[in-house]
């Protein structure tokens, strides 16, 4: 045996001829090729467990699979790097444990359920299912089953009342589907379709590696019809930020700021996720703001009734608080 | 490993926009040829700013869905990938023969395959072609039948209309039609004048586009005289001053591009193997 196992509480190496099992709670053991097997058998769920993500999983040091553990609550190297509150993990029979009814995990109005496969061709083999936060305790039978990810492109593509979705991290996701049965790899697909590079920028934010640009970077590299984004008052970006970026808007948590130690009044909000950088949603309201902004003001004389007056207040109030339609 | 980005306009307002470029790329990932075929959109998610970071490839081909090398795929798509050291003249064209330049991008650690946009590929020549077939019916067309390839043009880019002129221009060559002409919206000849320029009763128009949207349901529907309101719908053919215009549609919707796609990655040097038969295959109308 040329190389070492070490993974979530395994250990398995070969030394001065024999081989050397350790689990949490044992002692390590000396063995031989013949005990070898007998020993395995009994230190499961820890050998199911290193084959499933050694095998099944692989792509160590992939946003894939730190998503893939981060979903079952397993550690994840590089973990203790992560500027954010570390992540509450567990040991391999408590995941197990878990995993035998399902563990759930949420990702911005998505949750993710992952399970052990009862009739599996090896122990350890997790699914994942994917289903709208609102329906968690659905009937599935009610639901719409998918297994292709590519299903979640045209779910995510419009809300419930079929209005188109070009920011995907809106938090207007529609109800009423669920995905079962995916692989680590398709579910990895159907959340990169419903919300696409969250696994990506969440595993770089984790690591201490975020990209951020911040507004004045994305604002100033702007050319053609957005050239203008950058002269943008700094309150005005506030505002912006206030009315695009909010929880209520966008599930990512925006991270980016005016500019490198010149952050915006407005709140990041909770997302599980990050924004490492103004949307071209956001250039795009720059835009109208910013053309807003450089009207030249002229005054107006209007001659209006009393009543009139007062219906027209009126009116602009019912606006104000969308108390109209 | 390798991947293929499909790159592409998108829209904050049209959902269709982006539903040709998931299309080829669909095609694309059927084959196999590509262990990763990610989409990256201007208007839509992921970002092109972001679209190397879900990938594990090491090699990556990007292929630009845009018509023309012009302001998008020379300035904005090279610099939203942080392609380091870019310049257009990488690319080594007079505005329709770029291939592709080799660079790093600054957010990943890959090698990066910049491909001239699909637009100006040859193989878009025979992608007209087909779509002039399909919208005739007839896999012959060409004999007594006047063929316009529509393209937005802009005075502020020869380029624009340098790619319409091209095809057209192979197109003529191969004395296949009776006539063929580049026509234009924003610049002349334009399509609105369509009728004047075919002596040919018949004529098919073929709009130079990636997607169906404004100019190719609205826009030029309207121009060409096929409809008075764009709502109401057109027929196809539809009798315009004495002529029959067989009105085809965005030519990026045609199946066919997704070869052009593949074309544009194995010129770079990607390795897709018979993936080009079988797209190709895919699309003969035959459901082999």
């Amino acid at each position: 045996m040329e190389r070492k196992i070490d993974v979530d509480g395994l250990r398995l190496e070969h030394e001065d001829g024999a081989y050397v099992l350790e689990t949490p709670g044992d002692d390590p053991a000396r063995l031989d090729e013949a005990a070898l097997d007998d020993a395995l058998e009994a230190a499961e769920p820890y050998v199911s467990n290193w084959y499933y993500w050694e095998a099944t999983v692989g792509g160590e040091g992939t946003a894939r699979r730190a998503f893939l553990r981060w979903c079952e609550r397993a550690p994840i190297v590089d973990a203790q790097r992560a500027g954010r509150a570390a992540d509450a993990t567990r040991s391999v029979p408590d995941r197990y444990q878990r995993l035998r009814d399902g563990l759930e995990r949420g990702w911005g109005q998505l949750v993710v359920t992952t399970r052990l496969v009862d009739d599996a061709p090896f122990d350890g083999e997790r699914v994942y299912d994917l289903c709208h936060v609102d329906d968690v305790d659905a009937d599935a039978a009610a639901l719409e089953r998918y297994t292709d990810p590519r299903e979640a492109r045209k779910i995510a593509r419009a809300d419930e009342d079929g209005r188109y979705r070009p920011l995907k991290t809106a938090p207007t996701l529609r109800p009423g589907w669920t995905f079962t049965g995916l692989s680590g790899e398709q579910l990895v697909e159907t959340v990169d379709a419903f919300y696409p590079a969250t696994i990506a920028n969440w595993d770089r934010e984790r690591r201490g590696e975020l990209d951020v640009d911040h507004w004045l970077e994305t604002a100033t590299r702007q050319t053609g019809i957005y050239d203008v984004v950058d002269e943008l008052p700094r309150e005005a970006v506030d505002w912006m930020a206030e009315s695009c970026c909010v929880d209520s808007q966008c599930l990512r948590r925006r991270a980016w700021q005016y500019a490198d130690g010149d952050d915006l009044s407005t709140p990041s909000g909770d997302g599980q996720f990050p924004c490492r950088e103004p949307c071209s949603l956001v250039i795009a309201a720059a835009r109208e703001w910013t053309d807003l902004e450089s009207d030249p003001e002229r005054r107006y004389e209007l001659e209006l009734t009393e009543r009139e007056l007062a219906q027209l207040s009126a009116l602009i109030d019912a606006v104000a608080d969308d108390r109209l339609g | 490993m390798q991947a293929l980005v499909v790159a592409s306009h998108g829209s904050h307002l049209n959902p269709d926009a982006s539903a040709p470029t998931y299309a080829h790329a669909d095609a694309i990932r059927e084959t196999g040829a590509f262990d990763e075929v990610q989409e990256a959109f201007w208007k839509e998610e992921p970002h092109f700013r972001e679209a190397f970071r879900s990938l594990e490839a090491e090699e990556v081909y990007v292929v630009p869905l845009f018509i023309s090398e012009g302001y998008f795929t020379e300035r904005v798509i090279p610099r939203e990938l942080r392609l380091e050291g870019w310049d257009p003249s990488l690319w080594d064209s007079e505005g329709t023969s770029a291939e592709s330049a080799t660079l790093e991008a600054g957010d990943v650690e890959k090698t990066v395959h910049y491909c001239g946009p699909v637009g100006t590929h040859d193989a878009m020549t025979d992608v007209i072609v087909r779509r002039a077939e399909r919208v005739t019916g007839d896999p012959q067309v060409g004999p007594g039948v006047g063929l316009a390839v529509v393209g937005h043009g802009t005075d502020r880019n020869d380029n624009s209309a340098k790619a319409v002129e091209y095809h057209a221009e192979r197109i003529r060559d191969r004395g296949r039609f009776e006539e063929v002409k580049a026509l234009f919206m924003d610049e002349s000849p334009e399509v609105d004048d369509v009728t004047a320029y075919f002596r040919s009763r018949d004529v098919v128009l073929v709009p130079l586009f990636i997607a169906d949207g404004f100019h190719t349901q609205e826009d030029i529907p309207e121009d060409v005289g096929l409809t008075d309101d764009h709502r109401r719908g057109w027929s196809v053919p539809a009798d315009v001053d004495g002529h029959r215009l067989w009105y085809a549609g965005a030519v990026g919707t045609e199946e066919l591009l997704a070869g052009v796609v593949l074309e544009r990655a194995a010129a770079a040097g990607a390795d897709v193997g018979d993936a080009l038969e079988t797209v190709r295959g895919d699309v003969t109308g035959t459901g082999g």
